[in-house]
């Protein structure tokens, strides 16, 4: 019997299920689900950002009939007989550690026993809002939704415990863990006891929870070691890369080597004559915008990865490049610059720069320069799909598990709620596996083959054809008083956009990007304006972890240090001058963002503090191969100060003793899980800013591998990463990556300190250092 | 026909010679723990250990392991984790984890020759192994860890 309660018109629904197929098979029939359902506060805060920030939002479980347009992230718990909760985790798993600090927030307020949990991966599915696990908002979306979904399951277990013993419903109360308890008569019942009861009770009305004040929290706060981490150890997990279904063939591609090259001829002699290969298939080029289509080329169809592999290398293909084989980096980075060095399109204004700098005065400015990345996730992009009449199953390690439902289903001409998408463990995503382009291939090759098929990207493949963090030329100039400080600021960033993913005119920045670290920055200069120029794309352009804050960091953060320099004073010092007393930053957020999450440059001023002191900020002296340098930035409603300390040795070779970073992320759900965050930013800005860079030649990527593409190894990685987390009451904000921007300038500011040498240009070994 | 033992027990394979143990593993074996990374040894993800010592299995071709004794992060936590298991799990090394049984298995390599290592031989011996995480830290820790454990 199903029983179904709406219980308000503020968009809150929670929906009693316990007798719907969700979970079939793992759920015994007489358990207790519970879906809770919520208009999201910051949904269309989000959209506006779009394709950025990806959307928020949770899901699972089958709640039929809710408008596809709106967002309603929910979340799913079922209590079995037995006693165990099983907890959805509805977003990725990809190092970010979703599958922990989500389950917990929801166990804490159910006041679960942490060791009865079982985490449950969800599926795909529309009902459930976007999944989109990137933009670093899984705890910051849905930390107010999951709280409630524990609080609610905790009331309707209490009020079925009365309902047992015919007391009031406040007399029990939901302690020690996992269990009701009377408190006058000492009697208890485990919530397995009570599930099929409580399973029975209406859905308590939202004011008629209690949340719980921060100091009663069990979970939300307290560091807890990854709920995987002892599978992960000993290799359990099916990653994308591991899944292995009955019957599968095993693909590799043969990829036009030029954004929207066709193929002219195949001679496929050689590859079919490779053990194992079984047969080989063209797939159509993409239609503009290429936004998540295959590439097309030819697939190569073996019993077996190395096979497809084998064959592959055989294959004689002549390929029409079109019109991309212009595009060279050397050539496309001076047209970069040139458009920096023109004025652009104002994207936010202060006062009246143009005055202040006709008055005339000393002004400094700078050019940046920060070139393509790729995203590397130690694991290519990898899927299985199987494609029947009249439906598709997909297993594949997505970010998007609601991208691969629609892209599939738009190549096959089917419809999203026939195609079944799994989501695997990830080994690694960082944006890439938002795009489901590579499940798409998948599942084009299983309708042609009638077999499940797996499409396996090489590393090279991963590497060559890559939606890429998108290079970028910057112009900052500054009129300065004579102290020193900025009295008008302009900054112009020029980079093809990600929007010519999805729009194949679109040469501006999208709003999103701009406000990635451009549109505003934190500093107090009465007279500013940000601007961009166009660009156009010849590469796929995605996003990477921190996006466009990456180029923006790296130019803001380093011109201020110039600043520094130029007035003679401590960099450190000027940054705090520069940030000012403390204020609200009007940075064109969505109503609904800035009023729970104002851009506050106290908070900012605050972490540089902390990380100036726990570094020892001027204790010694900088120079001789030694420094310290420093950066803030503001990403993802997170406040982040890093100090590098770098020692350079005369040929130029860099080492990072230590990095001592501060955040500021409001409540943190588990503390241990964002010091690996943040460890982690680290190594990977490192990356960026040592030997970071694509380019292309004639169109097609110079780089394959790691020996080309090479990023930070344990042994020139920061040695020490030092976290510190400011404690704070404030909403929840993201920290998958908002550690990652401050890197590159803190890094270049501290060669400078070091050297003298100034980087504008990333990565360093463009710069003579190693 | 090539013999060799993978986890202590014999295989027998007569395939394409020149496919990597690595392909073999995953695809023929279905020991899916050893992953793939490059495909060209420089990442370190597909680590195993050949007569006790790491190698990068995506460049040992079948063809010449006859006789090979081969054992994968399966085959050290038959009886229970081992001890560089317990002490990545302790630290909590892991964040995505996908290149984490290559690490293990080159931990225990490096172990096995340098029971107590200084930070710099940790540096060296785990220099070949890729973690896009970057976890590096935490690696270190861990071995220090498994040190004290094995001594």
């Amino acid at each position: 019997m199903i029983t179904i309660e709406k219980t308000s018109s503020e968009g809150f629904v929670i929906e009693n299920v316990s007798r719907r197929n969700f979970l079939q098979g793992m759920l015994s029939a007489s358990a207790f689900v519970l879906c809770v359902e919520k208009a999201p506060l910051l949904a269309n805060a989000a959209r506006n950002g779009a394709p950025i920030v990806g959307a928020p939002v949770v899901g699972m479980g089958s709640v039929p009939e809710i408008d596809a347009t709106a967002f309603h992230p929910g979340v799913f718990l079922g209590i079995q007989p037995d006693g165990t909760v099983l907890i959805v985790a509805h977003r990725t798993e990809m190092g970010n550690g979703v599958r922990t600090s989500l389950p917990r927030i929801v166990a804490d307020e159910l006041d679960a026993d942490w060791a009865r949990v079982k985490v449950v991966q969800g599926d795909g599915d529309e009902r459930y809002g976007s999944q989109d696990t990137d933009g670093s908002h899984s705890v910051r979306e849905f930390f107010d939704t999951l709280r409630e979904a524990g609080a609610t399951a905790r009331l309707m277990l209490i009020r079925a415990a009365a309902q047992q013993w015919g007391v009031a419903e406040g007399e029990c109360v939901a302690d020690p863990v996992h269990v009701v308890s009377h408190k006058t008569s000492k009697r208890t019942l485990g919530y397995g006891e009570l599930a099929s009861l409580a399973a029975k009770q209406p859905v308590p009305k939202k004011e008629e929870l209690q949340l719980k004040s921060p100091s009663e929290w069990r979970y939300i706060g307290k560091p807890a070691p990854g709920y995987d981490v002892t599978d992960v150890c000993a290799g359990k997990p099916v990653f994308g890369m591991d899944v292995r279904v009955d019957g599968m063939l095993y693909a590799a591609i043969a990829h036009p080597p030029v954004l929207g090259g066709k193929v002219k001829s195949v001679d496929d002699a050689a590859t079919l004559k490779v053990k194992g290969v079984k047969q080989t298939i063209p797939i159509a080029p993409f239609t503009p915008p290429h936004h998540f289509q295959p590439l097309g080329g030819v697939a190569v169809i073996a019993d077996n990865t190395w096979s497809a592999f084998k064959g592959r290398k055989n294959l004689r293909i002549e390929w029409d490049n079109g019109a991309n084989a212009s595009y060279t980096s050397s050539e496309y980075k001076k047209q970069l610059q040139e458009t920096a060095r023109k004025p652009g399109k104002a994207v936010h204004t202060n006062g009246d720069p143009d005055a202040e700098f006709a008055k005339g005065g000393k002004i400094i400015e700078a050019e940046y320069y920060a070139p393509h990345l790729a995203h590397a996730s130690m694991e290519p992009p990898v899927a299985v799909a199987d494609v029947q009449a009249d439906k598709v199953t997909v297993w594949s390690p997505t970010q998007n598990p609601q991208g691969v439902q629609e892209e599939v289903a738009k190549a096959l001409g089917m419809k999203k709620e026939d195609v079944t998408c799994h989501v695997t463990f990830l080994g690694g995503g960082f944006g890439r596996k938002s795009k489901p382009d590579y499940a798409v291939e998948a599942a084009v090759l299983s309708k042609k083959t009638g077999k499940p098929v797996k499409v396996v990207w090489s590393r090279e493949d991963d590497i060559k054809f890559d939606y890429y963090h998108s290079v970028a030329a910057m112009y900052i100039k500054a009129a300065v008083d004579d102290k020193g400080m900025p009295k008008a600021w302009v900054q112009r960033s020029v980079f093809p956009s990600i929007s010519s993913t999805f729009d194949k005119d679109a040469i501006y920045g999208s709003a999103g990007e701009m406000s990635l670290g451009w549109n505003v920055i934190p500093f107090d200069v009465p007279n500013f304006r940000s601007e961009n120029g166009p660009a156009v794309n010849h590469v796929r352009i995605g996003w990477l972890r921190s996006v466009a804050n990456i180029y923006h960091a790296f130019a803001v953060q380093t011109f201020a240090n110039e600043l520094a320099y130029a007035a003679g004073r401590d960099p450190y010092d000027y940054l705090l001058a520069l940030l000012g007393t403390g204020r609200m930053v009007d940075a064109d957020q969505p109503k609904e963002v800035a009023g729970k999450y104002p851009y506050d440059t106290t908070r900012l001023r605050r972490v540089a503090e902390i990380a100036a002191d726990k570094a020892g900020w001027g204790k010694k002296k900088s120079g001789k191969g030694w420094g310290m340098g420093m950066a803030v930035h503001r990403s993802f409603l997170t406040y982040v100060a890093s100090v590098v300390e770098v020692e350079v040795d005369g040929t130029g070779a860099v080492t990072i003793p230590r990095v001592t970073t501060a955040v500021d992320a409001g409540i943190v759900a588990n503390p241990d899980m964002v010091l690996s965050q943040f460890q982690g930013a680290a190594v990977f800005g490192t990356s960026i800013a040592r030997t970071g860079e694509i380019t292309a030649t004639s169109g097609v990527i110079d780089q394959s591998n790691f020996n080309d593409y090479p990023v930070a190894r344990m042994n020139d990685a920061p040695v020490h990463v030092d976290v510190h987390i400011v404690e704070s009451s404030a909403p929840p904000a993201g920290v998958g990556e908002p550690g990652v921007p401050p890197m590159a300038p803190a890094i270049c500011n501290a060669i400078y300190a070091a050297t003298g040498k100034r980087v504008r240009e990333l990565p360093l070994s463009r710069n003579g250092f190693a | 026909m090539v013999h060799l033992k993978v986890n202590g027990s014999a295989q027998t394979f007569d395939g394409d010679p020149e496919m990597p143990l690595l392909w073999y593993l995953r695809d023929i074996l279905g020991l899916t723990g050893t992953k793939f990374g490059c495909g060209m040894a420089l990442c370190g993800a597909c680590t195993v250990l050949q007569n006790g010592k790491a190698v990068r299995s995506c460049q040992q071709p079948l063809g010449k392991l006859e006789g090979a004794n081969i054992t994968t992060i399966e085959g050290i936590s038959a009886h229970g984790p081992h001890p560089v298991q317990k002490a990545w799990a302790e630290v909590n090394v892991p964040q995505c984890g996908y290149c984490q049984p290559g690490q293990i298995m080159q931990a225990v390599s490096l172990l096995s020759s340098r029971p107590h290592p200084s930070d710099q031989d940790i540096d060296d011996g785990m220099a070949g192994n890729i973690c896009r995480c970057g976890t590096y830290q935490r690696i270190r820790a861990a071995i220090h860890e498994a040190a004290k454990e094995t001594a």
